[in-house]
């Protein structure tokens, strides 16, 4: 359990010294740190199939960010904050703060999941069942693609659609110019 | 000068083939352990990126075109799709495992079981792969603050 405490106070402080260092590299590989830091919480929480998941996208996205940081000739921030962004964001995250320990007062401990209090959950359908009901002896492949298929869809559509989205704004030479008009 | 130096270029040549590998091995077992399509797939993508990076934009390009994965993309959502309305057909509902519950049962923990599981992994390994690869060769082609017309 000790160790979930030391990832999140690793976490914590890298997300810290991403948001305040003055290096733009620094700070995106300290949001590689973090990535990291949950990849080895999901595997310690014996989630495989999100750690992997995890951290194959944390290493492209590291490199993606990596590669716009370092080709830019500004990687330094100027300039102070502003007095009045930084009091309101301080009041938001007290009252979330606030309000969270009380919501977090009533949850279930930690590895006692309520779900498992209802024998007739659909969770726990999908444990028992799920072996006889669609034959994959992996529970997570079983779950996202035969029992909640619906949900796989709707994200293969949204990562679509954020393809077609990408590839028309960045390519590289407009279809039209910029004086013509629709016929 | 194209790339990086020959030491890279070199190690990235040996490794690219065992990442490849292991992105197909992630996918095609993707209903026995742990990975699946998305994981697989977005190992896939980087194969091609540690190519993109090691020999620059125009080797890959010569290998896997834009618009070869523009259609792969579309094929892997066109065969998602197409599980789902198959199971529609034969199952009776959108989305049924018609395979594993009519036809083909096979036995638990062996690589041809659980129907459609697989070919799903398949079909969003392939979309994920491709889309990804998209995304990166657009944004490796996008230079913010050139002119569009005096690049080619």
């Amino acid at each position: 359990m000790s160790i979930f405490f030391v990832l999140m106070l690793f976490i914590i402080i890298a997300a810290i010294i991403a948001v305040e260092t003055r290096n733009l590299l620094s700070s995106v590989i300290c949001i590689g740190a973090i990535g990291f830091g949950a990849s080895l919480m999901f595997l310690f929480l014996c989630a495989p199939d999100i750690a992997i998941t995890q951290i194959v996208v944390e290493v492209l996205g590291l490199i993606l960010l990596i590669r716009a940081t370092i080709s830019r000739d500004l990687t330094f921030i100027a300039g102070d904050r502003e007095f009045f962004g930084v009091v309101v964001s301080v009041v938001i995250v007290l009252v979330i703060a606030l309000v969270g320990i009380e919501v977090f007062e009533t949850l279930p401990d930690f590895g006692t999941p309520i779900f498992a209090q209802v024998p007739d959950a659909a969770s726990q359908t999908y444990i028992r069942e799920g072996l006889q009901k669609t034959g994959a002896a992996n529970l997570v492949a079983s779950v996202i693609l035969d029992f909640r298929a619906y949900d796989t869809l709707g994200e293969a559509t949204v990562l679509f659609t954020s393809i077609i989205g990408a590839t028309v704004i960045l390519r590289k030479r407009p279809k039209k110019l910029l004086g013509e008009v629709d016929e | 000068m194209k790339g990086m130096t020959v030491i890279v270029k070199t190690i990235a040549s040996w490794v690219k083939v065992l990442i490849f590998l292991f992105g197909i091995y992630i996918i095609v077992f993707g209903h026995l352990t742990p990975g699946g399509g998305f994981a697989g797939g977005v190992i896939l993508a980087s194969s091609y990126v540690l190519l993109m990076l090691a020999f620059g934009r125009e080797f890959v390009e010569e290998n896997l075109s834009r618009t070869a994965a523009s259609r792969l993309d579309c094929l892997g959502a066109f065969l998602f799709i197409l599980i789902a309305i198959l199971g529609l057909v034969f199952g009776g509902s959108f989305f049924v495992n018609f395979l594993y519950q009519k036809y083909l049962p096979g036995e638990a923990l062996n690589l041809i079981s659980a129907g459609t599981i697989p070919l799903s992994n398949l079909a969003i390994g392939l979309k994920v792969a491709a889309s990804l690869f998209l995304v990166i060769f657009a944004l490796s082609t996008f230079r913010p603050g050139k002119s569009t017309d005096k690049e080619e």
